[in-house]
């Protein structure tokens, strides 16, 4: 195995942007039949690393060797004909096509008119589907697929192209368990078939499950390289963040704090019975001042829908939400802000930045009726705000007038933040605030949401890390396929339990599993 | 190594003067006309020239900024010369009310038809470009109808004096475009509502769950739209002394969607640019006026006017491609 010529290999990379050197004389080699984690804190470099490789970028120095040949790919497509395929994060296919379509986009089978042969493409596409243990109808428009299986569709389709390299960017940030393992299991099939995998991602169980060896990257530099059994969980952690070990451990797996807080009696938010048709099945749940509130569920558990039921963004059949004893209109968000919600988006990029707009424009988006009289902005009100918030969550950028789509994602998480704390709010409602950014931005969040509920906010917090809920948590409420499956609460609140409830809590298995399989229709 | 080296700078470079073009490009094509006419064009440096420029390009100016706005949301105006169709009849049908009542309701109606293409945008959520090309098609007829498909002359002076007169040696319409240019700065520099504008533009989900009115501010846009359009109507109307529903703002849509684009306002919306919808405004009229006091082939004014567009929309695009 060691003396294996690598498959691709990258000797000296160099990439300048104006004012940064994002990839800083990076050296790595990926190995056929290996599967090679790509680590880092966001900003380290690993983005330009992929597209360098797959050609989106032409590097400024050093050379890329693809089957011991130096290579210049011009574009993507070039590299993706000579064999390296890549699967991105967002699904990069055609929603209203059929997936068989969608396998075979570009190079579809043509019977002898020079037709698409259809009923021919919908059974390979089968079979490719099935070798890989993949359950979808073909002919279903692709969009009507779950956003996990949507994925898998995209690796199936990249692995048929007789793909030599496969580079998958955080492919399973959007699956199911469930569907984490039948990922897995393609993964070791393309090993076994001596293709290489770049594989990135944040979660450390799913690389130590899965890659054989790590380059791990900082600050444009490779700081590591090497198999990754070598390394402990806490080496590689410390490897990504350059901080002593220490200090690492002393932090515990999560920045929350461990103190109890003092709790208000009376619920701050208190929301009943919320139904929509085929989503929520009579929510009802209810958070106090001081109190942090985690929602844990699998991928379309209703989390999230929850949440925008909450915060009146989602229409809702029934149900009522009341802050502080209100009752808040339904389907107004800014009648819930009016009240004191405040609410951080899944989606960062689609429903949170304003990618054009300036950090400072970004930060009081929700402010303007605040900071303004008759309609007039104060620029004086709103430069106070942007300096303080900026200071206070250490958001690094040139300056606020810097456009926030060029912040990296853990800034850009907390320009949301700060939009939303701005507002003074009661309630402040999460989802997935610590997904896909760097593990320092992570904790300094967890910390943050800490000390907020310190400060007497309701939080109501959804990740799907189990173990940043069960850290993070006060009480812990267990959805699952649109219902409240469990509440546990003080030293209840434990991974155990809570996988108890997400597994077996709720309906009967049977009519868990059919309503399951409709959802995925 | 030399070859990857000079594409890498070439690269860079384009990555640089992308923005930059787009940004400037306007001004400096601007610039290379004036000198152009300086040098081929006899009598172009005098004030004689600079007004006659000025007063040809109010109404294109006018409706450029509601696009420029328009445009901002991610939308599209395409009725505004209809509109100023629908105003310019107004005004002879109601003269015999007095003159404050003829211009009011030709406000009026400039702002009603702004907020029909509105409401189908806002409420009906029926795609701008569909919503507004109904209103090109309904409007202009409409006008037609009001005025018996005749051309109306105006006499009163008030009127014309809008058209014509010359306060300070200022004329009337420059003055009406100065105003109007301001007062739309005003609306996107200090307002929230000029917030809300980019913010829906840029990101709509994100505006919303910000807790915008997106739907009132998306309202008020083709309103307003629709009242610059109005007013460039009265303008056209008082120039000409007659309202010519057949023939008033007759394809100025395109004209001002082309003066908004080549000042660097996108056409996906999050970001307006005014200074650069003037200049594209005057830029558009200068190149015209240089082809016909030169007696240059009108054609040869088109296809140049093409090539500027497709430069503008290019160097929008790289940003992405570069």
């Amino acid at each position: 195995m060691e003396r294996q010529n690598p498959i691709l290999e990258v000797r000296r990379g160099t990439k300048r942007f104006p004012g940064v050197l994002a990839l800083d004389d990076v050296s790595f080699e990926l190995k056929p039949g290996e599967v090679h984690a790509l680590v880092g804190e966001n900003g380290a470099g690993k983005s330009t690393l992929i597209k360098v490789l797959t050609g989106l970028y032409s590097p400024d120095g050093g050379e890329i060797l693809y089957d011991g040949e130096e290579v210049r790919f011009g574009s993507p497509g070039e590299s993706q004909a000579a064999g390296i395929s890549t699967i991105y994060q967002e699904v990069n296919l055609i929603p209203l096509l059929s997936v068989a379509q969608n396998v075979f986009l570009g190079r579809e089978p043509r019977n002898r008119l020079g037709l698409m042969d259809v009923p021919r493409m919908n059974r390979e596409a089968g079979e490719i589907l099935s070798r890989y243990g993949i359950e979808a109808d073909v002919t279903a428009p692709l969009n009507t697929l779950s956003l996990g299986l949507q994925q898998m569709v995209a690796i199936a389709r990249a692995v048929s192209i007789e793909a030599r390299v496969v580079i998958m960017d955080e492919p399973t940030s959007s699956l199911e368990a469930r569907e984490v393992e039948t990922l897995f299991g393609v993964i070791r099939q393309l090993r076994g078939d001596g293709i290489g995998v770049l594989y990135v991602s944040h979660r450390m169980e799913e690389l130590y499950e899965i890659c054989d060896s790590v380059t791990v990257l900082r600050d444009g530099q490779m700081v590591h390289s090497g198999p990754l059994a070598d390394l402990s969980r806490l080496e590689l952690v410390s490897l990504m963040l350059g901080r002593e070990l220490d200090e690492v451990r002393e932090g515990g797996a999560t920045s929350f704090g461990e103190a109890e807080r003092e709790t208000g009696r009376e619920p701050i938010l208190e929301a009943k019975n919320l139904t929509r048709h085929t989503v929520l099945h009579g929510i009802s749940v209810d958070v106090k001042p001081g109190e942090i509130l985690g929602f844990a569920g699998l991928l379309g558990a209703g989390r999230t829908e929850t949440a925008k039921a909450i915060f009146g963004a989602d229409p809702v059949d029934s149900g009522s939400v009341k802050v502080g004893g209100k009752k808040i209109r339904s389907g107004s968000p800014a009648s819930a802000i009016k009240a004191g919600v405040a609410f951080l988006p899944e989606d960062r990029k689609s429903e949170g930045i304003i990618p054009d707009l300036s950090v400072r424009e970004n930060i009081v988006a929700a402010a303007l009726p605040k900071l303004s009289r008759a309609g007039l902005v104060s620029d004086k009100a709103q430069d106070e705000v942007v300096e303080r918030f900026m200071k206070d969550l250490d958001i690094k950028a040139s300056g606020p007038d810097q456009p926030v789509r060029e912040l990296s994602g853990g800034n850009q998480q907390k320009v949301l933040l700060a939009r939303w704390l701005c507002m003074n709010p009661r309630v402040l409602i999460l989802d997935e605030p610590t997904r896909s950014i760097d593990v320092g931005a992570k904790a300094e969040i967890q910390k943050l949401v800490d000390s907020l509920a310190h400060d007497g906010l309701g939080v109501v917090f959804i990740s799907s890390e189990l173990e940043e809920v069960v850290e993070g948590s006060d009480r812990a409420v267990a959805l699952k396929d649109g219902s409240v499956v469990g509440m546990l609460s003080g030293d209840e609140v434990n991974e155990g339990r809570l996988m108890a409830l997400l597994a077996e809590g709720g309906s009967s298995d049977e009519a868990a599993e059919s309503r399951e399989g409709a959802d995925e229709r | 190594m030399s070859g990857r080296a000079a594409g890498a700078e070439r690269s860079f470079e384009w990555s640089t003067i992308a923005p930059w073009l787009r940004d400037r490009g306007v001004y400096v094509a601007f610039a290379v006309m004036v000198v152009f006419n300086l040098i081929f064009t006899e009598n172009f440096a005098s004030l004689i020239t600079l007004y006659n420029l000025l007063i040809q390009v109010t109404p294109v100016l006018l409706c450029s900024l509601g696009l420029a706005l328009v445009i901002g949301t991610e939308g599209i105006d395409l009725s505004v010369g209809s509109i100023m169709a629908l105003s310019s009849a107004a005004v002879p049908l109601y003269l015999g009310y007095g003159w404050p009542a003829a211009l009011a309701i030709a406000l009026l109606v400039g702002a009603f038809a702004g907020a029909i293409n509105g409401s189908l945008v806002a409420f009906a959520g029926i795609q701008p470009i569909i919503a507004t090309l109904a209103m090109l098609v309904a409007g202009r007829g409409l006008a037609q109808i009001f005025t018996n498909g005749q051309l109306l002359t105006v006499t009163d002076p008030t009127v014309l004096a809008l058209g014509q007169a010359r306060p300070f040696g200022i004329p009337a319409p420059v003055i009406v475009a100065v105003v109007a240019v301001l007062v739309v700065a005003f609306l996107m520099k200090r307002t929230t509502f000029g917030r809300y504008v980019l913010a829906i533009g840029g990101n709509r989900s994100a505006s919303y769950l910000s807790g915008h009115p997106v739907r009132r501010t998306l309202l008020a846009v083709y309103i307003i739209s629709g009242l610059l359009a109005a007013v460039a109507g009265i303008v056209a109307t008082a120039r000409l002394s007659a309202s010519d529903p057949s023939n008033i703002g007759l394809l100025i849509e395109l004209s001002a969607i082309t003066a908004v684009v080549v000042g660097g306002t996108p056409l996906t919306g999050g970001r307006v640019r005014l200074a650069g919808t003037v200049m594209g405004a005057l830029l558009m009229q200068l190149i015209l006026t240089t082809f016909i006091s030169n007696n240059l082939p009108f054609t040869v004014a088109q296809v140049l006017t093409a090539g500027i567009i497709l430069v503008a929309v290019y160097v929008q695009k790289g940003r992405g491609a570069a």
